[in-house]
């Protein structure tokens, strides 16, 4: 073989590699075409299917850690200081008189102090945080399960799933859009370690985790997790909620069921 | 110079199956696809560490963006401590407009080009369920054929090693009848491939916190989340690296008729000179 002929196959290979590269970049992302979106779509329903298939019976609980393996420092993500006035009035007296309003789809309307909270049934579990950027870090939640909550409140026939509405904005936008907010079915909010924690590593939960109530749902990814929980809703669909996915990240692309 | 009546006689054999040949084109699409969305992946959160927790200080792995005044100057990749500049390529990259940007992989290399981790992951578990199932179907035949065979080396394959490398540092390939039977090269690659993909595929599912619930025994078996996510991605690297090479030996050893062979099934093999 000749050299000149290495060099044009070896040409060839690079204007190859470079048009693949120019197919990506030049502002026609293939990645993003709504076409190729949709067919990735009819994907989900087939994963979610395979993961709740994993799940029977639906009480497989999380692994629980020792104090030995919790992370020396638990990475705060998503918003760390809401900048919403009344949360910060309400966190200036340490949210003595802050409520956490349950209703919607309920028999029985709840408003109810962090001390009455705590005065709740409690559970303390060690358990691994995985974010759905790819890192982890372990801590020890202490909270009352959610079940606790809902039974109290007493569900309608109707409800299907339970809101968690938040005090902070993670993204500014007009409408209003920007504001958490996460939805999940009765399978996971009435699951043992579904938990509405007020502790953290035996501490109340810091601002920058949540304070003064933050979602545990130790069977899916982070973003599930709703921190600074400030009203809790039963309802039939969340399609009248945000932009109608179930969740601030879902509205944005993400999984609503996100177990992997 | 020879003339034609000294060339040796060649003729066309039945090379590969047809299901054997679309699940290749398969598994190379998904693969790609895969190898691509997974660095828009991996750029979420660009370092690995072993055991469950992430070790935020000392990842063993990591591509990083140097900053400085505010502005990202150097790309940098470092590997059990030890940093090499990698500026453009790894850890800081050209964005759209020119300027460096904090990409652990350039855009020119993920899927999609832009900074995007949900239709990554979008694309990622896409194709994730082709290439199981596909596997599973390539799997299936070669065990309903009794084809495994062909992917075991024999004790007279690992005698032959020595002597096949260097045949093969040489570039000097089998033709003939002994071109139709893998040799005990290809036999490792392909047999590490087809191990190599089943154990990424667990390690993947290992990072999801819904499985690791239903199968408590995945952590175990990789030693922790992040153990997971490091194995899946040497395992993936890996890949690559066996990509690069079975398309520089597919291009070295007559690129046409390989193709072909993966295409139509005819391989063109040059009569042996009695």
């Amino acid at each position: 073989m000749s050299a000149r002929k290495i060099l044009s196959r070896r040409e060839t290979l690079l204007r190859l590699v470079a048009g693949a590269g120019v197919l990506s970049l030049g502002g026609c992302d293939i990645g993003e075409s709504p076409v190729a979106l949709d067919i990735l779509d009819k994907a989900e329903a087939l994963t979610k299917a395979a993961q709740r298939a994993l799940l029977a019976p639906r009480e497989a609980l999380a692994r629980e850690y020792s104090r030995a393996d919790v992370s020396p420092m638990f990475k705060p993500n998503g918003s760390t200081e809401p900048d919403d006035p009344d949360y910060l009035n309400a966190a200036d007296d340490h949210f003595a008189t802050w409520r956490l309003k349950v209703g919607g789809l309920v028999e029985t309307p709840l408003e109810l102090s962090l001390a009455d909270l705590r005065a709740m049934p409690q559970r303390t579990q060690i358990t691994r945080h995985d974010c759905v950027e790819g890192w982890s870090c372990i801590g020890e939640w202490g909270g009352v399960p959610l079940k606790a909550v809902l039974d109290q409140a007493k569900l309608k026939p109707e409800a299907k799933f339970i809101a968690f509405f938040c005090a902070d904005d993670l993204e500014q936008t007009l409408d209003g859009t920007g504001r958490y907010y996460e939805t999940h079915d009765l399978v996971d909010a009435f699951h043992p370690q579904t938990i509405l924690a007020y502790d953290l590593n035996s501490a109340p939960l810091a601002i920058e985790h949540g304070a003064p109530l933050r979602l545990r749902v130790e069977r899916q990814l982070g973003y599930k997790m709703a921190k600074y929980v400030m009203r809790i809703e039963a309802i039939e669909s969340f399609a009248a909620l945000g932009r109608g996915k179930g969740g601030f990240w879902e509205d944005r692309g993400y999984e609503w069921y996100a177990g992997i | 110079m020879s003339d034609t009546s000294t060339q040796p006689p060649t003729r066309l054999v039945r090379r590969h199956t047809p299901l054997v040949r679309i699940c290749h084109w398969i598994n190379a699409v998904a693969f790609v696809l895969l190898a691509m969305s997974g660095m828009q992946i991996f750029n979420a959160h660009p370092a690995l560490n072993f055991g469950q927790r992430t070790d935020f200080d000392h990842p063993g792995f990591q591509l990083r963006a140097i900053q400085q005044d505010g502005k990202i100057v150097k790309g940098e990749t470092s590997l059990l401590g030890v940093s090499f500049n990698t500026t453009g390529v790894l850890g800081a990259s050209k964005g759209a407009d020119g300027a460096l940007e904090a990409n652990g992989f350039p855009h020119l290399v993920t899927m999609p080009a832009v900074q995007d981790l949900a239709t990554g992951r979008r694309w990622h578990f896409f194709f994730a369920w082709i290439l199981l199932f596909n596997g599973l179907v390539y799997v299936g035949n070669l065990f309903a054929r009794r084809r495994w065979g062909e992917f075991v080396p024999s004790r007279a394959d690992l005698r032959s090693l020595p002597h096949i490398f260097v045949e093969h540092v040489k570039l000097r390939f089998p033709h003939g009848e002994a071109a139709l039977r893998y040799n005990v090269l290809q036999k490792l690659a392909y047999l590490s491939v087809i191990v190599a993909f089943p154990v990424l595929i667990l390690a993947g599912l290992t990072m999801s916190p819904g499985v690791d619930a239903a199968f408590p025994w995945l952590q175990d078996l990789f030693g922790g989340r992040q153990s997971a996510r490091s194995i899946h991605f040497i395992l993936a690297a890996y890949l690559v690296f066996f990509l690069v090479v079975h398309l520089a030996m597919v291009a070295l050893s007559g690129p046409i008729n390989n193709l072909r062979g993966m295409i139509t099934g005819r391989y063109k093999i040059v009569e042996d000179r009695p």
